[in-house]
């Protein structure tokens, strides 16, 4: 196998596995059903010290069906597209359905909600990729980070993944749509050493074209860059100031704000934000929007898992929450109209603010710069937020030393409140996208 | 043994009309020149999940994979490929795929005639067809009917039951074959209490192992598991800010050993001292943690979520002493970063499915008994904190920096468990946090059967344990200052 082009099944053959899987629902007797099918293929190559490591060819597929008898729901999927599996797979669910109780509000999405015609989302762009060519860009990538410096010590390795993939999806409304997407990423991990240990850090570069990525070696050395200044580690001593959140770590603040709007955490109030619609959750200048028909970018999709129409929106718009996030189920739990969002957000854009890293840094004047937040101590009921951090302390506007084995502490209301601007350095790696975020305030602990 | 191997076969080989002769030329097709190494995965999964909530079981779903996984290993290179189709034109077409990494076209001649034999830590059975549905179902509400009982300030009831009927068979090029048939329950209770002021909080509880559903019935344990989860939230209703700053900390025994698995646990395994990005590279012989104190793997468990009867290689698991009253031993291996490190396997070789590679990975990893009394450890300590439960953790292996948050926690003051206090994530350093265990308990416990383990993408169900742990500083990530 060489490049990813060809997909083992294409869009006409999947659809017809769901039409197949629909109409066996129906003969069972299922008054309404849903099903996705989905197939992938992906290479993947990890190089380390400037050697093959791994070589691994993916295909994946899988099919899922959920149907309703009344108001009582069955699922089942299975990885085998054979007629008789496809049958199989049916009928659990339809013998699940049996056991289920009436919900009232289970059932497909209104009708009238879904996706009618879509636009060309550009989200398509197949790499011609060979193996040979996969493992250049790797070595290329691992090289460039291990000549930055000499305290380069060792290397995890650096990748190259490349994965195509078509979704289909369909329900007895008579609605059928399909999708196919690429992901390609270039990514590096190295390790660099000085007198007093070890530190280890990675960079990468995702995209949807393979135009879109950085080129293998400003991966690499921005690893080794990433790696090389966390050395020399220092703590703090326990104390409150201020922190400034890079974008690929505010990208996790603006995850637990989606968390709390999420329907299935309102509707069951496991939430901070209950109640929350039309209050002020943060500063005035704070925007907040889903753009989920962005040309190429990662988070687009024309439909949800439910195929409902996505559209734009603002979900926070002068500071105030004007959305949540809702499929249909917690939508009619909370007597409202989904938002699209089964599956998660889209693009979930946080308006950019003026100032760039740097400006941000002299902004802030002294306090914490965040460019490592590990653990998952965020609990949304409550919105308390605890969790183990690394990055430098700014003085006077400039990075002074990196700091290590200290934890940032604080109430989700109270940081997103304290939110004194948003940068303009946004990342677009992902469905959230946002620049670097100033916190007023956060509860540091260490020595 | 040979029962679970004819189990395997029935599943994979004859549907597929695949012969022994079939597995020595796929193996064959594998092996070559350059290749040292390489295997044939099979691999079953059937798994159900019922869930309940507002009193009523809302959703159930059956999953069912099955595939085969194809590695070809030339020194430290491995060439892989898989599919969901194990018939014999696939498996040739993986081998050449994955044999493809040494780049050379030649094959070589494999014969599988050895059998693996493995333990026989659990029933070889399908913990699906253990209950009936009606009886799942009833269990279910049986549960949200405990935990409502407990106390009108329950608002919400959360209630999952997930049950696993797994069968794999490795074919290896040194000629064995080993098989496993793996059962694996878990129940879940997730409460919701509103206490005054509309303040709310939640907690978890739960449990499983490698046994049928009937293991929740016994000993009403389903319905400890609610209990447990109610008072867990009620006391987090009370709780006031966790402390901010350098403490004395007590963990008390069981789930708490989350501690090892992410402060020393990761840090041991194989691949990465192999490669020496590890904080402990090289340092096997070293005084890592205190005296008194030793830390095992231990996948030989009965009955246990971490245990396996062999690792995903066919290699049998064993317990194995990791650190020895303080001195760092052994690391945990599979098989490529054994042969590597000239270093036996230590049947610690995990894959999340046929469709990912293997790498080290741990078991049930737990630290043994010592001699204090768990009442005599809380009063030797004048202010810190004693924290009874905790969520997921977290370690950058490199720098040796771990975190974990605790669930349950207390303020100890004056060498009295007073006030309980929120959440928070504690923060060490693991090549040093064993060497601040100034007391260990004679308490050991295991814990409920809970756990997964996240690397590199892949989810291993893990089990973790130990005493009551004095340690003398360790960072808490509270507010109050």
């Amino acid at each position: 196998m060489t490049a990813i082009q060809e997909l083992p099944r294409d869009q006409q053959t999947m659809e017809r596995i769901v039409e197949q899987m629909l109409d066996e629902a129906r003969k069972s007797g299922a008054e309404s059903a849903e099903a996705a099918a989905s197939n992938d293929l992906g290479l993947s190559v990890n190089v380390r010290l400037g050697e093959v490591e791994t070589l691994e060819h993916h295909k994946d597929q899988g099919v899922a069906i959920t149907v309703y008898f009344g108001r009582r729901k069955g699922t089942a999927s299975t990885s085998d597209l054979r007629p008789e599996a496809l049958r199989e797979a049916v009928q659990a669910a339809c013998r699940i359905a049996r056991y289920t109780a009436e919900d009232p509000y289970a059932g497909l999405a209104d009708p009238a909600l879904m996706a009618r015609d879509w636009p060309d989302l550009d989200l398509d762009h197949p790499w011609d990729l060979s193996v040979e060519q996969a493992i250049e860009l790797a070595q290329c990538c691992e090289a460039a980070a291990r000549n930055h410096d000499a305290r380069i010590i060792n290397s995890e390795g650096a990748s190259a993944n490349t994965v195509r993939g078509l979704v289909v999806y369909g329900n007895t409304h008579g609605f059928l749509g399909a999708y196919t997407t690429t992901r390609h990423s270039l990514s590096c991990s190295v390790v660099a050493a000085d007198d007093k240990g070890m530190q280890r850090d990675y960079w990468y570069t995702v995209s949807r074209d393979p135009a879109g990525l950085q080129a293998p070696d400003a991966v690499g050395l921005e690893a080794a860059r990433r790696a090389v200044r966390r050395l020399g580690g220092r703590r703090l001593s326990t104390r409150q100031c201020a922190a400034l959140y890079v974008p690929e770590m505010a990208r996790s603040l603006i995850g637990h704000f989606v968390g709390a709007v999420r329907g299935g955490a309102l509707y069951r109030k496991a939430s901070f934000l209950v109640d929350a619609l039309e209050q002020d959750i943060f500063p005035s200048f704070v925007r907040i929007h889903e753009q989920p028909h962005l040309k190429g970018a990662l988070g687009s999709l024309p439909f949800d898992s439910e195929g409902v129409a996505t559209t734009p929106r603002d979900v926070v718009s002068g500071g105030v929450l004007k959305g949540y996030v809702l499929d249909s189920y917690s939508a009619r739990r909370l007597g409202m109209t989904t938002t699209g969002n089964a599956g998660g957000v889209h693009n979930l854009t946080i308006e950019p603010g003026d100032l760039d890293l740097d400006g941000l840094l002299r902004s802030m004047g002294s306090g914490l710069l965040v460019t490592e937040l590990i653990g998952h101590g965020i609990n949304l009921v409550t919105g308390d937020y605890s969790r183990g951090a690394a990055g430098f302390w700014v003085e006077n506007g400039e990075i002074a030393w990196p700091v290590e084995e200290i934890t940032v502490a604080g109430n989700l209301r109270d940081l997103f409140k304290g939110i004194r601007a948003v940068g303009s350095d946004v990342n677009t790696d992902s469905n959230i996208r946002t620049g670097s975020l100033l916190l007023e305030r956060v509860t540091v602990a260490g020595e | 043994m040979s029962d679970i191997l004819q189990v395997a076969k029935q599943q994979f080989m004859e549907p597929a009309g695949l012969s022994e002769g079939d597995l020595d030329r796929a193996l064959g097709g594998l092996m070559g020149p350059g290749i040292d190494a390489g295997d044939l995965y099979f691999q079953l999964t059937r798994h159900e999940s019922w869930s309940l909530e507002d009193g009523i079981v809302k959703d159930g779903s059956y999953n069912i994979e099955q595939g085969v996984g194809v590695r070809a290993i030339s020194g430290d290179k491995t060439g892989f490929a898989y599919s969901d189709d194990i018939r014999m034109p696939t498996l040739l077409e993986a081998s050449a795929a994955a044999r493809a990494i040494a780049r050379q076209n030649t094959t070589g001649a494999v014969a599988v005639r050895r059998h693996q034999i493995g333990h026989q830590l659990y029933a070889p059975l399908d913990p699906l067809a253990t209950l009936d549905e009606r009886a799942k179902i009833d269990l279910l509400h049986r549960v949200d009917a405990e935990a409502r009982r407990q106390d009108p300030r329950v608002s919400q009831v959360m209630v999952s039951l997930n049950g696993v009927h797994e069968v794999i068979m490795v074919a290896n090029t040194d000629g064995t074959l080993a098989a496993d048939v793996r059962p694996l329950v878990r129940l879940g209770v997730n409460v919701i209490v509103e206490g005054k002021d509309r303040r709310r909080e939640q907690a978890q509880g739960g449990g499983g192992g490698r046994v049928g559903y009937g293991y929740f019935l016994d000993e009403d344990r389903a319905l400890e598991y609610a209990r447990d989860a109610v008072r867990q939230a009620l006391v987090n209703l009370e709780a006031v800010d966790a402390p901010a700053g350098t403490l004395t900390v007590v963990l008390g025994p069981g789930w708490p050993g989350v501690l090892l698995h992410e402060a020393v646990g990761h840090g041991l395994e194989g691949d990465f001292n192999r490669k020496g990005t590890s904080a402990f590279s090289g340092r096997i012989g070293q005084k890592v943690a205190a005296e008194g104190v030793t830390v095992v793997d231990d996948g030989t468990l009965a009955d246990r979520r971490g245990s396996l009867n062999v690792d995903d290689e066919g290699t049998p698991t064993q317990c194995t002493t990791l650190i020895e009253n303080g001195v760092l031993r052994c690391f945990m291996q599979d098989r490529l970063n054994a042969r590597l490190m000239g270093v036996p396997a230590t049947g610690n070789g995990r894959r999340e499915s046929y469709a990912h590679l293997p790498m080290p990975r741990m078991t049930n990893t737990y630290m043994l008994a010592g001699e204090h009394d768990p009442g005599e450890i809380l009063e030797s300590v004048e202010r810190g904190l004693y924290a009874v439960n905790f969520g997921g953790g977290q370690v950058d292996i490199t720098s040796g920096k771990f975190v974990f948050s605790a669930s349950e926690a207390y303020l100890i003051e004056n060498g009295r468990v007073t006030r309980p206090v929120k959440g928070a994530t504690l923060i060490g350093n693991g090549p040093e946090v064993l060497n601040r265990v100034s007391m260990v308990g004679n308490d050991l416990k295991l814990d409920n059967g809970v756990g997964t383990c996240g690397k590199e993408g892949q989810s291993v169900p893990v089990g973790v344990g130990q005493p009551t742990l004095r340690v003398d500083g360790l960072t808490v990530g509270g507010t109050s200052t």
